[in-house]
């Protein structure tokens, strides 16, 4: 159990301790990658089942007792996320070694596969720890890998993108570590567990303060509405499956931090939850609106992530197991379908040259395969029946209509309509219409690149199928979530 | 001291803010810098008030200084050096690849203002596009010589 | 412009008085101010006073290692702190710590942090070097007029 848990984080380490020494040899470094990820897919999938079926477990690093020594703490939410967190980092992967063997000068990099591993590492981290300096430490051990990966390469647009997104991660950094500051100075603790009593214990104007301040840093993380610019300008211009555990994952981590904290930190009685109501809604409205104004594949999905996160937040503000199993389920289907998109869209890249709308187009006819499985997810993304994105929006809107929240509920439809035209914006520009003759002839897609792609996609299908077992799962880590003496109780055991 | 301290804390954010608002990369770095120095600083004054000390063990807590926030500092200071050298490095491949300090317009962006606001003709959109068709070219020559430079880990 | 003596020679010196005390800082790290952070951080000061006095090719001609080899490695000792306790069914970063009666050096107390410390020791090292590699140049400062790069010339 002991190892279990600290295995998502140590193996992807000492994974790419070992990657670089044996740096000389990439089909070694694939092997190691794939291997060590696999390893950590597995001990996610364990994990899940046994917090589901026997309740949180606790480690404590270098067995130093909770509030003095580091905590990790896996209950359903992090195990959930982890798991989705190392299949997709798996897919992902494997994709890369396709996409390296045939271009792209970035995945064959050297430090392709340590920084990458890496990543893995803070991924696992932050979802882990069970104490807010850690989860610092964790999102800083992510986001220098993420900086890394996005500028792997050194092209001009790299390094103009890269720029804006380390400065603005860097900011909100500071301003975390600021954040930390005031906790620390103010309760004396930084063990999640423990704070969320001594937080309740502080007086009113600090109270709010500090939960304001704690939903503005993993606001910017997230990339909710006033903090969301910098996204869709940073993320297209990485290697494309960079991009794709981007957009499926590290936005992800922020908007489970937000859940953590919201849920865990902020007294009940003064849960933000017209202001979280207020913020899912401008998100969702002005991540869509932007994306119709998008006349690029990558950029137009850059946007629709902001959008999604929305409707995570959405689920958040409600503060109702119902709202909240709703989210989670989102952000189980949202990881899925949206890492596959940008696959889709790298493969369009890769075959057509381009992923610009007005450039590329008539893929139907020459990737028929490819077509097919971006109708799917496209469909899914817009929540159209019986695919996973329906399941998850009619379980938000479920909760949303019985908590009367009838404004965001509504956007949250509007916005799906919205979704649906700027998916078949893309249907029509990339796969419908004329072949371009002036173009190179296109090239073949490698089955290491269509292979996982087409799993995510089904695995977005299974998520659909099994909807109604995922929503009690759902619904179960959201009577955890609620329920902060549990956590208590589990980490401090008293 | 305390207020010594606080003053000194936000005398670097201001600096910090100030360089970040500039547009040369070097001063962007170097005010990024400064903001994480100011957060440490911050971090230190909330050693001031006790929290339950780390130590275990009979000593009377009351002879220490809590040392969690110095902990907390040490191990930022480590992130803040590993986030400064590769900013370095960036900053530097953008000067071997533009000969200028400055950060980069967006090209794209200005081709989306552009079709937004159809009343300013001051840039063609041909032009802009020459100009994006030009990129396309130097990224494509620059592809090769990408060094093995840019890779740390935390 | 020529190098200048002076330079040259004192930073030959400080620089070799520098390294020991990185490894003095290290050793002294658990119980002591000190640690693999701070001792290779006082490393890679030594590191930048051999560039200052000669230029990349003196910081080369500290290790025939490639930088990220010795990053690399650090990491791998660093790692194995972290999973050696887990295989011995103990928390993980569990330590431990055993004391030695020495000669010369009296009773001494090793613990398993250092080599968690040494690793970090490495890492930083490694991570220094790379980072001349990236950013210095190749000829001796001042040597020559303008600074500029050796790659990136075609633009």
């Amino acid at each position: 159990m002991n190892a279990l848990v600290a295995a998502p984080i140590v193996l992807p380490i000492a994974g790419a301790a070992l990657s670089i020494v044996i740096g000389r040899s990439r089909a070694a470094q694939r092997l190691l990658g794939v291997a060590v990820l696999v390893a950590v897919a597995g001990c996610a999938i364990a994990l899940l089942i046994e917090v589901d079926s026997n309740g949180p477990a606790v480690v404590q690093a270098g067995d130093w007792p909770a509030p003095i020594g580091i905590t990790l703490m896996v209950d359903r939410l992090a195990a959930i996320m982890l798991v989705l967190g190392s299949l997709m980092l798996l897919g992902v992967l494997v994709y890369a070694i396709g996409q390296g063997r045939v271009d792209g000068e970035e995945h064959r990099h050297v430090g392709f596969h340590p920084v990458y591993l890496v990543l893995s590492a803070g991924v696992a981290g932050a979802f882990l720890t069970g104490d807010l300096f850690n989860l610092f430490v964790s999102f800083e051990v992510m986001l220098t890998a993420s900086y890394v990966l996005l500028t792997l390469g050194g092209r001009r647009s790299q390094v103009r993108a890269g720029m804006t997104y380390v400065v603005i991660s860097l900011v909100a950094s500071a301003l975390f570590l600021t954040t930390i500051g005031f906790v620390y100075a103010s309760t004396g603790t930084v063990n999640l567990a423990q704070l969320s009593t001594a937080m309740s214990e502080l007086p009113d104007g600090l109270r709010h303060a500090l939960a304001l301040l704690l939903l503005g840093v993993f606001g910017i993380k997230a990339a909710v509405f006033p903090l969301f610019f910098w996204l869709p300008d940073s993320y297209p211009t990485a290697p494309t499956a960079v991009t794709a555990v981007f957009a499926g994952l590290l936005t992800k981590v922020g908007v489970y931090a937000i859940i953590r904290t919201q849920t865990l930190l902020v007294d009940p009685a003064d849960r933000p939850a017209g202001l979280l109501l207020t913020i899912a809604g401008l998100t969702m409205a002005v991540g869509v609106l932007g994306a119709i104004a998008q006349s690029d594949m990558k950029r137009i999905l850059s946007f629709h992530i902001v959008s999604q996160i929305g409707y995570m937040i959405f689920g958040l503000a409600l503060f109702t197991v119902a709202g909240l199993a709703g989210a989670i389920l989102y952000i189980v289907h949202h990881i899925v379908v949206k890492t596959t998109l940008f696959l889709i869209g790298g493969l369009v890249e890769h075959r057509a040259g381009s992923s610009d709308l007005d450039r590329v187009g008539g893929l139907l006819r020459t990737a028929p395969v490819l077509a097919i499985t971006f109708l799917f997810t496209a469909l899914s993304l817009a929540g159209i029946p019986p695919l996973s994105g329906f399941a998850a929006k009619f379980a938000l809107v479920d909760a949303g209509i019985a908590s009367s929240a009838w404004i965001v509920v509504g956007v949250s439809i509007v916005v799906s309509v919205l979704t649906l035209f700027s998916m078949t914006k893309i249907w029509a520009g990339v796969f419908g219409g004329e072949i371009d003759r002036d173009r190179d002839e296109p090239r073949p897609m490698p089955a290491l690149m269509l292979g996982p792609t087409i799993a995510l996609a089904g695995t977005a299908i299974a998520i659909a199928l099994a909807a109604g077992p995922l929503y009690d799962l759902s619904e179960r880590t959201a009577e955890d979530l609620l329920d902060a003496d549990r956590y208590r109780l589990e980490v401090l055991g008293s | 001291m305390t207020v010594i301290l606080a003053a000194a804390a936000a005398f670097v954010f201001a600096c910090g803010t100030y360089l970040l608002l500039q547009r040369e990369l070097t001063r962007i770095v170097i005010g990024l810098a400064l903001l994480a120095h100011g957060a440490n600083l911050f971090i230190l004054l909330g050693a001031g008030r006790r929290g339950n000390p780390t130590f275990i063990g009979d000593d009377p807590s009351a002879d220490y200084l809590d040392p969690l926030p110095q902990a907390f500092v040490l191990t930022a200071i480590v992130i803040t050096f590993g986030v400064t050298t590769f900013l370095l490095g960036l900053s530097y491949r953008s000067w071997v690849l533009t000969r200028d300090d400055e950060v980069q317009d967006d090209l794209e962006d200005r081709r989306v203002a552009k079709r937004t606001t159809p009343t300013e003709v001051e840039v063609d959109l041909a032009e802009v596009g020459a100009a994006l068709d030009a990129e396309h070219q130097r990224e494509a020559e620059h592809h090769n010589e990408a060094g093995p430079d840019e890779w740390e880990t935390p | 412009m020529r190098r200048s003596t002076i330079l040259d020679v004192s930073t030959r010196m400080v620089t070799v008085t520098t390294l020991v005390l990185s490894i003095y800082l290290l050793a002294a790290g658990h119980n002591q101010p000190g640690g693999g952070f701070i001792g290779g951080l006082v490393g890679g000061a030594a590191i930048a006073l051999a560039y200052v006095g000669g230029g990349l090719e003196r910081v080369r001609a500290f290790t025939r290692l490639q930088p990220w080899t010795i990053l690399g490695a650090g990491l791998v000792v660093a790692s194995l702190s972290a999973i050696v306790p887990l295989v011995m069914g103990r928390a993980v970063l569990e330590q431990g710590f055993v004391s030695l009666d020495l000669p010369v050096l009296g009773k001494v107390k090793a613990t398993s942090a250092l080599v968690f410390d040494t690793g970090v020791y490495a890492l930083v090292l490694g991570m220094v070097l790379m980072a001349f590699e990236a950013l210095g140049e190749e000829r001796t400062p001042g040597s020559s007029t303008g600074s500029t790069p050796g790659r990136g010339e075609a633009s």
